[in-house]
């Protein structure tokens, strides 16, 4: 097969010793980045640009790119042990990774994740071997209406199955529908409730709500058990790894199904975000013991990593043919790109054929060698949760502080990260749930204006959203998931009634 | 064993170490690492020409600090503008400019003006083309004129970026040439614009050369005509039968538009005079390098750099010219 | 009205239930104004910018309404607690000193406010001597220093001490 050809090619091209040591400085990076919100990826390649000048193309790609897998794992990591999302992608990884940590699971949660994360990405990369033109053409497929399909199935999967109370639900996602609509209005250039303030100009960044909601929010809940709180202490030995490998293979379905969410979100290009909420959502869905999600249940760990990290890695395909980044670290990757006088499009896999391959092969040894060295790190990480709580709460507080003032260098950040600590306190405690807020915020802006493109396209005729078999299918299984708890609730007491 | 890569690997793990402090000299240079802001989204037109720049002056060692590039797109780039309005004689911050700077304050009341900034210099003017799909019926600009005008409103759809900018100025531009309605449909940045053509989403756009290059050398687009009063001087082969110069301008084709964007660059208000010098030293180092002059052949610019106060004179014409079609196409707040 | 069974006094649910959803209920006529200003009908060409915002808006306050109605309806019947008295008090001991803190980050910049959170925390309740007290947060700080500005070239809020050590 041509294929295997050129990825054996492209493995002796990324195969060299100098290679893999570029792998271990990018992932090592990569993880401090994940790990730290207020670094980003540019910053990252910022400071590796000049050192890449030196080098080949190849092998310059080949470390920065490595930034990219660190970092997707790195993300993992604070969310686990602190409540604190680093990234988008890894907000649904709190939802069960964050309580597995409080049971004592963190090693178990970290393993889990890495793992996940894993075979995602692996599984993305064999798709982007062997099947890139095809994917590339159903990438093209995708306009406003297919795009708002997306993101409508993705709050389908998600709403409707909450523990809260239905208008408490409800109430929390306005919340984050109202808050993703502040600034400016794309489609049509208009300010929307920004109330003549300039900061309020690129509205609520996602990160500040999310470190305010969770992360302080988080620290003042755990307040509530006073001083008292000791590091969870947990026997922490690097066997923990094989045990939790053991317990991963009896969760093979949620892999396969996740992986399947995650490549297909990645190519549309839908992102990493839609793809780990939706996993989660499905995971729960499909879960014969759906409360104990939210409670540290490994699944809930599994399913959003897998998922993202299998968008990640194949939303590294539209970019390499499209030209269209997926994020802000894939966006710097693209510079890099442009520097070596690559331009990215459908022409890059036709004209740079040691290049291309040189960086699929890097993709299935960043990983590995990623994967390698989260796990060996995986009993340290834990280890930080002995830390007796009035040396880590404060220096939580200062991450979050760090975390929120560098997202734009704007001091009304740090302010805000603080309102959104009490509203996240708030809310926990007066059970609104903050999972539909976070997913409101984060798609809401994207969904509005897919949708009011799709609008544009058919002199406002809705029709569109069944004008062809791609975009009918995406809605009939959104609302086919938005009702079918109604259904089996009818069929429940119909059963009842009998 | 490759030397150089061994080599490379060295200098890697030293520069992880250490971070060379700042070095005295003269004349003034940046002390610490330099913000690039880049008022708009990543992948499009200025975004690439700022991350180009980015890489072009480390690689050959143009400045000892480092450009970081930022983006900051908040508001149809206000946010960006205000970000270096708000820090006032601060040396170590530049922003790269597209005709927003002119239209955003117009159409979103955001209280800025270009005459605000310190000006540096004007890299380049980018030039905009009428891109169709290549599996559509319109060889040429005059066949698709002909489908517009020969179809009801509305029936055609031109997508761009942003709202109220320059791509929808100059939709607006062939709507009143032509008499007849076309719907525009905003996307986020250029480079989703040309994949929803490629796609078949719409009927045809405005992209800038850069953003539209690739999928052009696929075979995936045709270039109809460009919005110049002279096709462009590139003659080297882009396509298999086509160069940059072959597009002819739209005016022949009986759509008399002529738009052309700036590529430039601005400071936050107050710089002193040789912390400009330093500026425009480095832009025209820039400038003399190779890869600038492939970078200006890939995407077609018209070439030209000004600085000082012929560089703010132009700004002050563009931006009468600016106030004039937004007024005409109605996109004034108030 | 019955009388709390537990010996903990406790603060009840029902203020601070009817205080957040009053919040979001006066958010909610926030978002309808300025939907309504820029406008919440269907032009030919679609939603016009207010449109969305305004059915949230009317959502958001409509779920809220609701539940300031069922709160005020069951007002007497209520006797949730929402934490007791103690619980709170510790929560005030993290949320004081995080809302002095942020008040000196913003006004004289990250690094000092930093270091005294974190040793008045080590020294005030988790009864460390005083050189483990200022030694943790002068590293961690440190630390920061180095990974951020040093490293990868993000500079943080400084103020007038650091620019008296030249930093």
């Amino acid at each position: 097969m041509e294929e295997i050809n050129s990825l054996m090619h492209g493995f002796s091209v990324a195969l060299t010793l100098p290679n893999i040591g570029f792998m271990l400085i990018g992932i090592f990076l990569g993880v401090l980045i994940g790990v730290l919100p207020g670094l980003g990826g540019a910053n990252g390649v910022a400071i590796l640009l000049p050192l890449t000048f030196t080098m080949p193309p190849t092998s310059a790609i080949i470390m920065l790119s490595c930034i990219y897998w660190g970092a997707l794992f790195g993300g993992a990591i604070t969310s686990i042990l602190f409540n604190i999302p680093g990234e988008p992608w890894s907000v649904a990884t709190t939802f069960d990774g964050y309580p597995m940590a409080q049971k004592g699971r963190a090693g178990q949660a970290l393993t889990a994740a890495f793992t996940s994360s894993f075979v995602g990405a692996l599984f993305a990369v064999l798709l982007i071997t062997f099947l890139s033109p095809l994917v590339a053409k159903f990438a093209l497929q995708f306009g406003p209406a297919e795009f708002f399909g997306v993101y409508l199935l993705t709050f389908c999967a998600f709403i409707g199955m909450s523990k809260e109370p239905p208008v408490k639900t409800l109430a929390s996602m306005m919340l984050g529908f109202a808050l993703a609509a502040v600034g400016l209005d794309t489609v049509t250039g208009t300010l929307r409730m920004t109330f003549g303030s300039t900061e309020l100009l690129n509205g609520f960044d996602f990160l500040t709500a999310v470190i305010g909601l969770f992360g302080i929010g988080e620290i003042l809940l755990t307040m509530e058990e006073g001083l008292a709180f000791k590091g969870k202490s947990a026997a922490i030995k690097f066997s923990v790894v094989l045990e939790t490998w053991k317990e991963l293979l009896h969760h093979g379905k949620t892999f396969v199904r996740s992986t399947i969410i995650g490549c297909w979100m990645g190519i549309t290009p839908g992102g990493a975000t839609p793809a780990s909420f939706m996993a989660y959502g499905m995971a729960r869905r499909s879960a014969k013991n759906k409360d104990a999600f939210g409670k540290g249940e490994i699944e809930g760990v599994i399913a959003p990593e897998t998922a993202a990290h299998a968008a990640g890695t194949s939303a590294l395909l539209p970019m390499l043919t499209l030209g269209i980044p997926g994020s802000p670290t894939a966006a710097v990757l693209l510079g890099g790109l442009l520097i070596w006088g690559l331009q990215p499009g459908p022409m890059l896999f036709v004209e740079q054929k040691d290049f291309v391959w040189g960086l699929i092969a890097s993709m299935y040894l960043g990983n590995l060698v990623g994967l390698f060295v989260v796990l060996t790190t995986v009993p340290w990480w834990a280890a930080i949760l002995r830390i007796p709580f009035t040396i880590i709460g404060p220096i939580i507080i200062v991450i979050c502080a760090v975390g929120a003032y560098t997202v734009n260098n704007a001091m009304i950040d740090v302010v805000l990260m603080l309102v959104f600590g009490l509203l996240g306190y708030l809310f926990k405690k007066l059970e609104y749930p903050l999972a539909p807020l976070v997913l409101a915020l984060v798609l809401g802006k994207s969904a509005e204006s897919s949708f009011r493109q799709a609008m544009l396209l058919s002199d406002g005729s809705v029709s569109i959203f069944w004008s062809n078999a791609l975009v009918t299918t995406l809605v009939v299984l959104a609302l086919g998931l938005l009702f079918s708890p109604a259904v089996a609730w009818l069929r429940h007491r119909g059963k009842e009634a009998h | 064993m490759n030397k150089s890569l061994i080599k490379a690997l060295g200098t890697a793990f030293v520069g992880l170490g250490l971070l060379s402090a700042a070095p005295m000299a003269a004349a003034w240079e940046p002390s610490k690492p330099v913000e690039f802001v880049v008022p708009a989204g990543t992948g499009g037109g200025a975004d690439q020409m700022a991350r180009f720049i980015q890489g072009v002056v480390q690689k050959n060692n143009l400045m000892k600090q480092p450009i970081i590039v930022v983006n900051r797109s908040g508001g149809a780039g206000a946010e960006g503008f205000v970000d270096v309005l708000h820090t006032k004689n601060n040396p170590h911050k530049i922003i790269i400019s597209l005709s927003n700077l002119f239209t955003t304050p117009l159409a979103t009341g955001v209280p800025f003006e270009y005459d605000e900034f310190t000006p540096i210099a004007m890299l380049a003017l980018d030039q905009f083309i009428l891109w169709v799909n290549a599996d559509s019926p319109y060889k040429t600009a005059k066949d698709y004129v002909e489908a517009i005008k020969s179809s009801p409103d509305g029936t055609f759809k031109m997508a761009g970026t942003g709202s109220k900018q320059e791509d929808q100025i100059i939709t607006v531009k062939m709507e009143k040439i032509l008499g007849k309605k076309i719907t525009y449909i905003p996307f986020k940045g250029g480079g989703d614009v040309a994949v929803q053509l490629v796609g078949k989403h719409v009927n045809s756009t405005v992209n800038n050369p850069i953003e539209a290059e690739s999928h052009w050398r696929a075979g995936k687009l045709r270039a109809l005509c460009v919005m110049d009063d002279e096709p462009l001087p590139y003659k080297e082969k882009v396509t298999t039968t086509q160069s940059w110069a072959d597009v002819p301008t739209c005016k022949s084709a009986g759509l008399d538009i002529d738009y052309l964007m700036l590529r430039g660059i601005l400071a936050p208000p107050g710089l002193k005079p040789d912390e400009v010098a330093f500026y425009v030293d480095l832009f025209k180092k820039v400038r003399a390098t190779p890869e600038w002059a492939d970078f200006m052949n890939k995407g077609a610019y018209k070439q030209q750099f000004m600085t000082g106060k012929e560089y703010s004179d132009w700004m002050k014409a563009a931006s009468a010219e600016h106030f004039k079609l937004m007024k005409e196409a109605g996109f004034i707040t108030k | 009205m019955t009388q709390s069974t537990q010996a903990e006094p406790t603060l009840r649910r029902r203020g601070p239930e009817l205080g957040v959803a009053l919040f979001l209920l006066a958010l909610g006529g926030l978002v309808i104004w300025d939907s309504l200003r820029v406008g919440i009908g269907w032009a030919d060409d679609g939603p016009q910018s207010g449109y969305f915002p305004f059915y949230i808006g009317c959502l958001l306050s409509a779920s809220s309404a609701f539940t300031v109605v069922r709160t005020l309806l069951t007002w007497r019947a209520h006797e949730e607690e929402f934490a007791t008295h103690d619980e709170l008090a510790s929560v005030m001991l993290m949320l004081f000193p995080l809302v002095i803190y942020i008040v000196c980050v913003v006004e004289i910049g990250l690094y000092l406010p930093s270091i005294v959170l974190i040793a008045f925390f080590m020294r005030r309740h988790g009864n460390y001597g005083w050189l483990r007290s200022l030694a943790v947060p002068l590293l961690t700080m440190a630390l920061f220093y180095l990974i951020f500005e040093r490293w990868f070239l993000v500079p943080l809020p400084k103020g007038p001490v650091e620019a008296l050590l030249g930093l």
